[in-house]
């Protein structure tokens, strides 16, 4: 409550003022405050990014390991599927005594919460590469190395991009629990006047637009890399 | 075919010469398994020819196919492509000049025509205006549309496919050809075709080719030689396709090649191969039978007009005449 009286000593404009004193949308209150959520907007985008990022560079040496050595894939299906399940906020307070407040700790919880996603469907990709592709390609001459690259790699990437949209997606909507690690975001805008509702919309409106412009993002990059998954039989 | 195309870049035809291939007592044996799954297999297909491995499911023709480019490890014994053995080769260098060909196809579903031909040249880094070069006459050679080059597999139909496939193992012009029920997943008529396709191309660029079916009519139809392989890998016979059908090695063989096998004879030689019986005055006019005729066409239509005796006709002209008779003796005859 005290937040909110401090706004109202800043403003003076007296429907404003009754449209915050009734706690309600208020237009003029967001234009004037829009400006503060900037930052924060920019650290939950930096986390998301890093988090995926990273998770997926992890993901994908395991998945390359694991698709040369199958066996490896049951283990590290059930660890990825261990750290997906662990409550963030858990983490966020097993790790503080460890890396301290702050982007570590939350990049480090983000990243554990994304490998089983983005491994999963790594490992849904290659195994849709039909086989009578992958005989011809050896059959031709193509080297283990060739036919990684070549054919499954591309071959794969419909679920690859697939399991990153919802990778992207899922951390942004963790990130904004940083905040409790001391990573800041638009969750320590959004539970810093949680009661106040022109806040909650722009805070949680943000991170739905941030949500959904990753998504559309990466949706447009596959299409533009995967061209013949549209080519349709004329 | 742009016969004009091929004369002045690296053509199709006889580029490069084919190479002899030979299986010295070839053997696969899987551990655990108590029987080999190809059992000493020698033979030799001079160059130039098909040779067609044939015989009932398990009986290790495909196998047998898949160790010449080591697909599958020889176990013992050797198999050498123009004189040198596979087992001293090494085996990506092996498998990029030798084409290979399977019944799925396995076209690369994100590359387009032209980059799935272009595999091997690309592999073997030819350049890009050759490969270019190689890839439009191909095209042509399989009668494919330029502006097909583009599409991607999905787009085309099973036998376009199918076709791109043959191309895409031509590509570098090898010597050695693989092929695994290449038209097995084809409808009768479309497969038909694109057997009658492939012996046209092969009279033009005469590739030693393996081709594998379980179908004994392809077999017959395709092969230069046949070699007839029953369980547990064994070599029963290996001969020409009239040999095969003349004088079958064994009751496996016989059985194998069919009661229908005087028939299937029949289909093999041609009006020509009969000592026709001199014209005479009066003969019958109808049905007139052209002297390029297979013989088991002639004999159709004779049935069918519920005649004894028929006139031959060559360029238009009754050159003699075909009896059942006569029919009968040219499939008793040694050939």
């Amino acid at each position: 409550m005290s937040a909110l009286l401090a706004q109202l000593e800043l403003h003076d404009r007296s429907a404003a003022n009754d449209c915050v004193a009734n706690n309600g949308i208020c237009p003029s209150w967001i234009a004037d405050n829009i400006d503060r959520y900037w930052s924060p907007f920019l650290q939950h985008l930096y986390l998301t990014v890093v988090s995926v990022a990273i998770g997926f560079a992890i993901a994908f040496g395991l998945a390359l390991l694991a698709h040369r050595r199958r066996w490896l894939a049951p283990p590290i299906t059930q660890i990825t599927g261990v750290l997906y399940t662990l409550p963030s906020v858990a983490v966020f307070f097993l790790l503080l005594p460890l890396t301290g407040r702050g982007n570590t700790t939350a990049v480090i919880a983000l990243v554990a919460y994304s490998l089983l996603i983005l491994f999963r469907n790594m490992m849904e990709g290659f195994a849709n590469v039909p086989a009578e592709t992958r005989d011809a390609g050896r059959g031709m001459g193509l080297t283990q190395q060739q036919l990684l690259w070549r054919v499954e790699l591309p071959l794969a990437l419909p679920e690859i991009m697939a399991g990153l949209r919802i990778a992207l997606t899922t951390t942004v909507g963790l990130a904004s629990l940083a905040f409790l690690a001391g990573a800041g975001g638009l969750g320590e805008a959004l539970f810093d006047q949680i009661a106040f509702r022109s806040n909650v919309l722009v805070a949680g409106g943000l991170a739905l637009l941030l949500a959904v412009a990753l998504d559309l993002l990466v949706l447009g990059v596959q299409k533009a890399i995967t061209p013949w998954t549209r080519a349709v039989s004329t | 075919m742009s016969t004009a195309n091929t004369a002045q870049s690296e053509g199709p035809s006889a580029s490069r010469q084919a190479a002899s291939l030979e299986f010295r007592e070839a053997t696969k044996r899987y551990t655990g398994s108590d029987r080999p799954a190809v059992d000493r297999l020698s033979l030799e297909v001079p160059a130039g020819e098909i040779c067609v491995l044939v015989g009932p499911s398990g009986c290790g023709k495909t196998t047998a196919m898949r160790m010449v480019n080591r697909m599958i490890e020889i176990t013992d014994g050797d198999i050498l492509v123009g004189g040198k053995s596979v087992r001293q080769s090494d085996e990506t260098e092996l498998r990029r000049h030798v084409g290979y060909v399977i019944q799925q196809v396995g076209l690369f579903p994100h590359r387009n025509v032209a980059d799935n031909i272009a595999t091997v040249p690309q592999l073997l880094g030819w350049d890009k205006r050759r490969t270019a070069a190689r890839v439009d006459e191909l095209m042509d050679l399989i009668g494919l549309e330029r502006e097909m080059a583009g599409r991607y597999p999905a787009q085309l139909s099973g036998g376009q496919r199918q076709r791109v496939g043959v191309a895409r193992a031509l590509a570098a012009d090898p010597p050695v050809m693989l092929m695994d029920e290449p038209f097995g997943a084809i409808d009768p008529i479309n497969r038909e075709r694109l057997q009658n396709e492939f012996l046209r191309l092969q009279a033009e660029i005469r590739k030693t080719v393996v081709f594998v079916t379980h179908d004994i009519d392809e077999a017959i139809k395709m092969g230069d030689r046949i070699a007839v392989m029953q369980e547990g890998g064994r070599l029963a016979q290996y001969a020409p396709p009239a040999e095969l059908l003349m004088s079958p090695a064994n009751a496996f063989v016989e059985d194998f090649v069919g009661a229908d096998r005087a028939l299937k004879r029949l289909a093999l030689q041609r009006v020509r191969d009969v000592d026709l019986i001199a014209a005479t005055d009066g003969h019958p006019s109808e049905p007139a039978i052209d002297i390029d005729e297979p013989l088991r066409d002639a004999l159709s239509e004779m049935l069918g007009a519920q005649v004894s005796v028929a006139p031959v006709v060559e360029n238009g002209r009754v050159v003699g005449l075909l009896s059942i008779e006569r029919v009968s003796q040219a499939i008793g005859r040694d050939t």
